[in-house]
């Protein structure tokens, strides 16, 4: 974005490409973003790097028509509060449907996307984003094996 | 100690567009596109996927499946593609570090056109035998780019297939040998700085595709001892429908054991993920025991031949992603003004 | 030891597309209206303290104090720029207090000024996001716009508010707007042109956002008991309370509500020794129509989720029981970011005063609060004003 050098992309670029947080094994919450102390526990925490599962529900939701110069080609684009299943929330866009068929409630879960190019042959950002979960697929399996055994046997 | 594939993951993003939309923006006649071609409509890629995009998603639905795969025990990771989106800054890096990798591992982003995975396969599997690695990562990844009115414009497409390599229970696909066949031949190419590539017309038939893919199967059936019969499936690589069927009669395979890789119609040339994807879909319906050939092909011009025989590992991890179908079903059409949009035909800087 | 302060005298520019004013030129004008109402020569002042939210990203010039202090040719005063997002205003109006209540200084001279149309609006947008948490919300797609909006899709789902609520406080601000000559805008609106204009951030559209501009405001400050020297009408502060909340909406206890302005509030009354109901008109920080609903909320003066009621009833006018934003608040007067909770204070001293023009003169106003928000409500500051 803007004015920010190399360094600065690239601190935060685990956290971003994985969804990476805290845990503090003392009070047993997670954390996002990641801390270097638990703001619970404070000196009596015991914290360490925890990768979220990346699924979680949409807590509220905005439709951005007007955006940013970095991410002015991309609108209209949708951002989201995303509660995580382990608890903490994350500000992130919301892909793979329409605006109008978001709803807060809906579960979704990270993948991984393209967040900006920087001008002028700079560099390019990756992270995490969210798209509505689909677990669908899981019944493909059985319609394949039964599609197989329909078909002639071999020769 | 049988070597071979730990698990695979395809993805392909959810945009497509018809063949019939570019006909009428380019006033082409659709039908002699769809017919002669054998494609109905292709993948597109949103604005903010890319080859590493695509690599990581694909890659994360292949260690799905190889579960018992621990990060650390992975020693290396290929990405193959045409379209990296640096020309300059491996794509390999990215993809290990979404993975959780790093940094114990080697990698690299290899190009040979089309065959630039199944190459990097082939080094996993070396690397694997010769006990340097545990386990190796390949994946085919592209979002091609057709000139606009140009024939490529209907087939390029976008997509990608990851492969673990390993060695052990958790084979799946035990490749059981490899053959390759590589030559000078100018059929397809992009010079640096070019937007799009250029090819030769028909010579990217009989001297290029069909010299390479049909020797090279040969080679392998040679080095085998084995004859078409001996195979369930035979998988090619698929720039249309037609080139990979006139390859299956040539060779003297039945055309229904081509029909479950052969994608293309319904998802456009994924280029390096084109026989890749096509394997994972056969992948997701073979029985243990079936056998699959595999040739790839890279215009330039070269290919990569596989033997690779089901083992029964494979049913208890094949329905730990979603299979290929299921990202076939998953689409949303698009017009041409918006594909334009989102493939960044416009200059509007 | 801490003496009681009185706001002694007051100025500030209309708020708006400056083209031939920079931001030093802005600071003058403001500054030397203030220095002439009351009757003393710039070189009393002992100390200036004034809110600029970005020199740095709008013009490329930091040190701001430095500048303006030259400008104004006040050289070897200490001159300070604080910054707080948008609330840089009332910060610096609260760091100004603190120099005179506590001894230090008899006369400091409290600025805002901000210069934000030399640039693009998508840089200006870009700009803007610095003041909510860049590495995590502005990186992946915020905007200033969106944040607020994700707490009015909240609210919504929560509360049952309506568009057309919103589009009422936005047709009140305008509607002072129009009386005041010192607005950006002076045309009345109606809920339809609200309903009409485009979508900025879903369901923020445009004429739910307050605009981008240039301006300044200031006021001086000096010891209550030396405030006849300056003016027959001092106008005593009686509480002035800051406080911070989270600087990223994703860590928020609840997205409803402004924790930091709910405890700057409490503070505030607690040092005033006042309630809700000795309070005559309130200028609260409605940078979105959003914003404004919170505020009146989170300041205790409805309870959560009632505050529409204000607005069915038109109590919020001038002439109602609770006058809200009498100059047309951010929206209606403007937003020159540094410079709104300076302004803001100003118009709550013309009102005490008696001296507000164009007919939105609040009837017998002898106590007044300003609220001054800093980015999505990382900092609120809570000011009450009286006569006596």
């Amino acid at each position: 974005m803007g004015v920010s050098g190399v360094p600065r992309h690239w601190r935060s670029l685990r956290e971003r490409y994985r969804l990476l947080g805290t845990y503090c094994e003392n009070c047993k919450t997670s954390f996002f973003p990641p801390r270097k102390i638990c703001p619970k526990c404070r000196r009596k925490g015991r914290t360490r790097e925890v990768e979220f599962s990346g699924r979680g529900r949409v807590f509220s939701y905005t439709v951005i028509h007007v955006g940013s110069k970095t991410f002015e080609e991309y609108a209209p684009y949708v951002i989201g509060l995303i509660e995580l299943e382990e608890g903490p929330r994350v500000l992130s866009q919301i892909v793979d449907c329409k605006p109008e068929e978001v709803r807060i409630g809906m579960m979704v879960e990270a993948c991984f996307r393209k967040l900006f190019e920087q001008e002028d042959g700079g560099i390019i950002s990756y992270g995490f984003k969210f798209r509505p979960v689909d677990d669908s697929w899981a019944e493909y399996y059985s319609r394949l094996l039964s599609e197989k055994k329909a078909r002639p046997a071999q020769a | 100690m049988r070597v071979g594939i730990v698990g695979y993951g395809v993805y392909v993003p959810r945009l497509r567009i018809r063949v019939e939309e570019i006909a009428r923006v380019w006033g082409h006649d659709a039908n002699s596109y769809r017919e002669g071609l054998g494609i109905m409509e292709k993948s597109v890629p949103s604005l903010d996927e890319d080859t590493a995009t695509i690599a990581v998603e694909a890659a994360r639905n292949a260690m799905r499946r190889a579960w018992e795969v621990k990060p650390s025990e992975v020693g290396a990771l290929f990405v193959g593609s045409e379209s990296h989106p640096y020309a300059v800054k491996p794509t390999a890096a990215t993809v290990a570090e979404a993975l959780g990798l790093t940094p114990s591992l080697t990698a690299a982003d290899t190009e040979f056109a089309c065959k630039a995975a199944t190459t990097a396969i082939q080094a996993c599997l070396g690397m694997v035998k010769a006990g340097y690695i545990r386990y190796g990562v390949s994946i085919g990844a592209d979002t091609a780019q057709g000139a606009p009115r140009d024939a490529l414009e209907y087939t390029a497409a976008a997509g990608g297939a990851a492969y673990v390599i390993g060695a052990g229970e958790g084979v799946v696909a035990e490749v059981e040998a490899t053959y390759s066949y590589t030559q000078d031949v100018p059929d397809f190419w992009r010079r640096d700085g070019a937007s799009y590539p250029r090819h030769a017309g028909r010579f990217t038939g009989e001297p290029a595709y069909f010299e390479h893919v049909i020797n090279c199967t040969r080679g392998l059936l040679e080095k085998t001892g084995a004859t078409p019969r001996d195979y369930d499936y035979v998988v090619f690589h698929q720039p249309n429908s037609k080139f990979p069927l006139k390859a299956a009669r040539e060779l003297g395979f039945e055309e229904r054991k081509l029909h479950p890789g052969l994608l293309v119609n319904r998802l456009g040339n994924t280029y390096s993920g084109s026989s890749l994807i096509g394997l994972a879909a056969v992948l997701d319906v073979a029985s243990p025991g079936e056998r699959i050939l595999l040739t790839s092909y890279g215009s330039g011009a070269g290919s990569d031949s596989f033997s690779i025989r089901v083992t029964e590992a494979i049913d208890s991890k094949r329905e730990l992603a979603p299979p290929v179908v299921y990202y076939l079903d998953k689409r949303e059409y698009i017009d041409y003004s918006t594909y334009a949009r989102y493939r960044r035909l416009f200059k509007e800087r | 030891m801490k003496r009681e302060v009185a706001i002694v005298a007051v100025g500030a520019t209309r708020f708006g597309e400056h083209w031939s004013k920079g931001l030093k030129d802005l600071a003058w004008e403001a500054g030397v209206q203030a220095v002439e109402e009351a009757g003393i020569s710039g070189r009393d002042i002992q100390y200036i303290v004034f809110g600029n939210m970005s020199g740095g990203m709008f013009e490329g010039q930091e040190h701001v104090g430095a500048l303006v202090a030259e400008f104004l040719g006040l050289n070897p005063v200490p001159a300070t720029r604080v910054e707080a997002a948008c609330a840089s205003g009332g910060v610096a109006f609260f760091q100004g207090y603190l120099a005179v209540a506590s001894g230090m200084y008899d006369l400091v001279a409290v600025g805002g000024v901000e210069k934000m149309t030399d640039v693009e609006p998508g840089q200006a947008t870009e700009i803007l996001s610095a003041a909510m948490n860049y590495e995590w919300e502005a990186y992946f797609g915020a905007t200033f716009p969106g944040v607020y909006a994700l707490m009015a899709t909240r609210y919504m789902h929560e509360y049952g508010l309506k568009p057309e609520t919103l589009a009422e406080v936005a047709v009140k601000n305008h509607y002072h707007g129009s009386m005041n000559p010192l607005a950006h805008f002076r045309n009345r609106i109606t809920v339809e042109d609200v309903l009409s204009s485009p979508v900025v951030a879903y369901p923020l559209r445009r004429n739910d956002c307050c605009p981008v501009s240039d301006g300044a405001a200031c006021v001086l400050l000096a010891p209550l008991e030396e405030a006849r020297k300056y003016t027959d009408t001092p106008i005593i502060v009686k509480a002035v309370s800051q406080a911070s909340d989270t600087l990223s909406l994703l860590e928020r206890r609840d997205i409803c509500t402004l924790d930091a302005t709910v405890n700057a509030a409490e503070k505030a009354f607690a040092m005033a020794k006042l309630t809700r109901s000795d309070i005559d008109l309130v200028e609260v920080h409605d940078c979105f129509t959003i914003a404004e609903i919170l505020a009146l909320e989170d300041l205790g003066f409805c309870a959560k989720g009632e505050a529409f009621k204000l607005y069915e009833e038109g109590e919020t006018y001038v002439g109602g029981r609770l006058p809200v934003n009498t100059d047309g608040g951010l929206k209606a007067g403007g937003h020159a970011v540094g410079a709104t909770g300076v302004k803001q204070i100003v118009e709550i001293v013309k009102q005490l005063r008696g001296e507000a023009e164009g007919g939105r003169q609040v009837g017998g106003a002898e106590v007044g609060l300003a609220h001054n928000v800093g980015g999505s409500g990382a900092t609120a500051v809570v000011t009450i004003l009286s006569r006596r």
